[in-house]
């Protein structure tokens, strides 16, 4: 620990230049590097290599920026995606970046609830707010944004979310059938056609392959650091990783999987040694639902707080973003594509029916892990994965694994009650 | 001599006990400094330990408590004092309502709470019987005594309320109005014995369960089961930690 608090760094001249509500804007800031520092960086036996991640959020809302900045001066889009069904090495293949936008703070849900309704999903509501109440410069470098149909809130809220900045749509199939993957196919084919048109240029098979192989690295290395919490004592905490897991939807891919590589180098040196972030008696839990965007460390943090610790992320923002990669053989841009278009049909969101795949994922990943018990967690009026939760139940009385529900937004109001039901999890768990 | 407290929403519970037995217990508002209400509660005690539970726990552990357990493992130890065979407990606190399972040897198996909002908790019914016009200990025995019920449809205190006085306004008697009230927390207590799973005994533990209405509506609802609560439910969770405080000494 250092001297001088934590602090992510203000530029109002450029986030004027975005057209940014800087006053507001900078007081989100300051509460980000507090929360922050008290979160992160009170934390103790951290790795040394997470300081390139404390650095990219003290540099969150400028150096990442900047870089982005640069890459549309050269005439190259930047993209704005909610979710990991948009298939970002596209968007790299013609030069381009792809920014996850998914909003995960309870500060922006005001403006969004003076237009939405206010009993739909918070990440929806949140992502909606800082657009309309210019306090996110991600959402203001975007060129355009590619939405998509997983849930209600989200297709809805497109429509409206295009009189603010250029919205399109990717039509998610709901069922995984042969025609389903025609579907889908083909709106990859579309999404290819209007980034090229957007950048001018046509994307070659090379640049594809070049692609796929940037972003199969990338989630190599999430892989590699997913393993190596399976050890006892597991070598970094849980809230560690969801951050570097938010952080790889904003990061340059191939910078980031070198960073992932390099902490994942010193935590196999700490596993040899047997140091740990904690001690091999804390309860390890596996976390699985809905995802948990940056700067969403609310159930993590409960969890480590008293006294556990997070070993893995069954969520969007965790494995299901990277367990699975592109076969790197095609040669064609149709092959390509139609690789590219298996994997993505292989990620188990709750959006469809049935997905059982994720109920025997969600079993792998506790054995694989090492994990004493699943904390599902889903986002208020998140039906698809609110009702799954009950097939996750069965499953897990079913195994006789130690199993805690919970539904929650970003709002810190309930957050007693939730400590109570986390504490008397662990209570469960340590017998 | 072994000290457990309840730092709960409403009230501070305390329960004292030597050489395993309880032989003193105490209630007192919680009030706006609830470490100062505590400690003057348990300043009369010279105890070797006191373990601290409810919403304060954490509070009382940073002044003055030895240990802390969550009100769910307290409930537990509290209602296996009183019932050895039981296997599920109800708790109905100020601000929460749990359905507590427990395995043969009386570890805590399984757990229900409410949702985030108000509603199916002691506090849901004082809003109800302010709006009512009934004192608290007036509230269950007048809905004891109707025979006709209107039903609650809300699940939102807020909308609840408005629920209520609409339901006034429109002529309905206040004991049919408040029996519908306490029927409308016993479904929800009954939806998550549902989801949670229940034994023949189930332990009525919490100030709720000094609502007569309560136990009987609670009773009606469930078929082949035994519905009982100790004499002082509302010690229950400070008696819990005071056994574990004693454990901690084995």
């Amino acid at each position: 620990m250092t001297d001088t608090p934590f602090e992510v760094k203000p530029h109002p001249e450029m986030w004027a230049g975005l057209g940014m509500d800087v006053p507001r804007f900078d007081k989100a800031r300051q509460m980000l590097g507090e929360v922050y520092d008290k979160m992160y960086i009170s934390q103790a036996n951290r790795p040394t290599a997470m300081q390139y991640f404390d650095d990219m959020v003290s540099e969150i809302f400028g150096g990442r920026i900047k870089e982005m900045l640069a890459v549309k001066e050269k005439g190259k889009p930047v993209v704005g995606t909610f979710c990991v069904y948009i298939p970002e090495e596209v968007v790299v293949a013609a030069g381009g970046v792809c920014v996850g936008l998914c909003g995960g703070s309870q500060g922006s849900v005001p403006d969004a609830e003076k237009i939405l309704p206010r009993n739909i999903c918070p990440m929806v509501k949140s992502a909606y707010g800082f657009k309309a109440g210019r306090i996110c410069p991600y959402f203001q470098v975007v060129d355009f944004v590619y939405g998509e149909t997983t849930c209600d809130a989200k297709k809805k809220t497109w429509e409206l979310l295009d009189r603010l900045v250029p919205t399109h749509v990717m039509e998610i199939p709901q069922m995984k059938n042969k025609r389903d993957k025609t579907l889908w196919l083909e709106e990859v084919h579309e999404f290819k056609n209007k980034v090229e048109e957007v950048c001018g240029t046509t994307i070659s098979a090379d640049d594809l392959a070049g692609a796929i192989k940037v972003i199969n690295n990338k989630r190599k290395a999430l892989q590699r650091l997913t393993r190596l919490r399976a050890n006892s004592p597991v070598p970094i905490s849980g809230k560690d990783a969801l951050l570097i897991e938010q952080i790889a939807f904003y990061d340059e891919p191939v910078r980031f999987a070198g960073k992932v590589n390099g902490l994942c180098d010193e935590l196999e040196e700490r596993v040899k040694k047997g140091t740990g972030f904690c001690g091999g008696d804390t309860p390890r839990i596996m976390v699985s639902g809905t995802p948990m965007a940056l700067p969403n460390w609310k159930v993590h943090n409960l969890v480590e707080t008293a006294g556990a610790v997070v070993v893995n992320e069954e969520s969007c923002i965790g494995t299901r973003y990277f367990k699975d990669l592109i076969d790197e053989g095609g040669s064609t841009i149709d092959e390509q594509l139609d690789v590219l278009t298996d994997r993505y049909m292989q990620i188990d969101c709750s959006c469809f029916t049935p997905n059982d795949e994720r109920i025997d994922q969600i079993l792998r990943e506790y054995k694989k892990s090492n994990a004493q018990g699943i904390l599902h967690y889903s986002l208020q009026f998140c039906h698809t994965y609110n009702i799954e939760e009950i097939k996750v139940r069965e499953a897990c009385e079913k195994e006789g694994i130690p199993y805690l529900s919970i539904e929650s937004d970003y709002s810190p109001e309930d957050v007693g009650q939730l400590q109570t039901r986390i504490e008397a999890f662990l209570e469960q768990i340590r017998g | 001599m072994h000290v457990g407290i309840d730092l709960g929403s409403r009230t501070i519970k305390v329960a004292v006990l030597e050489n395993g037995q309880l032989v003193d217990q105490q209630i007192s508002e919680s009030g706006f400094d609830p470490h100062g209400q505590a400690l003057e509660m348990i300043g009369r005690y010279n105890p070797v330990r006191v373990v601290a539970t409810g919403y304060g726990r954490h509070l009382a552990r940073k002044h003055f408590a030895d240990e802390v357990i969550t009100e769910i493992k307290a409930h537990a130890l509290g209602a296996r004092h009183h019932f050895p065979e039981c296997t599920t407990v109800v708790d109905i606190g100020g601000q929460d309502s749990k359905v507590i399972s427990l395995d043969a040897r009386g570890r805590v198996s399984n757990f229900q709470m409410n949702d985030k909002c108000a509603a199916g908790t002691g506090k849901f019914l004082e809003i109800m019987a302010a709006s009512l016009g009934f004192r608290l200990d007036e509230f269950g025995p007048a809905a004891l005594a109707s025979t006709q019920e209107v039903a609650i449809n809300s699940m939102c205190t807020v909308f609840a309320e408005s629920e209520v006085i609409s339901l006034k306004n429109h002529g309905s008697p206040p004991g049919d109005i408040a029996r519908g009230v306490h029927l409308s927390v016993v479904n929800r207590i009954v939806g998550m014995l549902g989801r949670v799973g229940y034994g023949e005994l189930i332990v009525f533990s919490g100030g709720v369960a000094r609502n007569p209405c309560m136990v009987k509506l609670l009773r009606e609802r469930l078929d082949n089961v035994r519905v009982d609560s100790p004499p002082a439910p509302d010690i229950v969770g400070a008696l819990g930690a005071a056994l574990y405080a004693g454990r901690m000494e084995l």
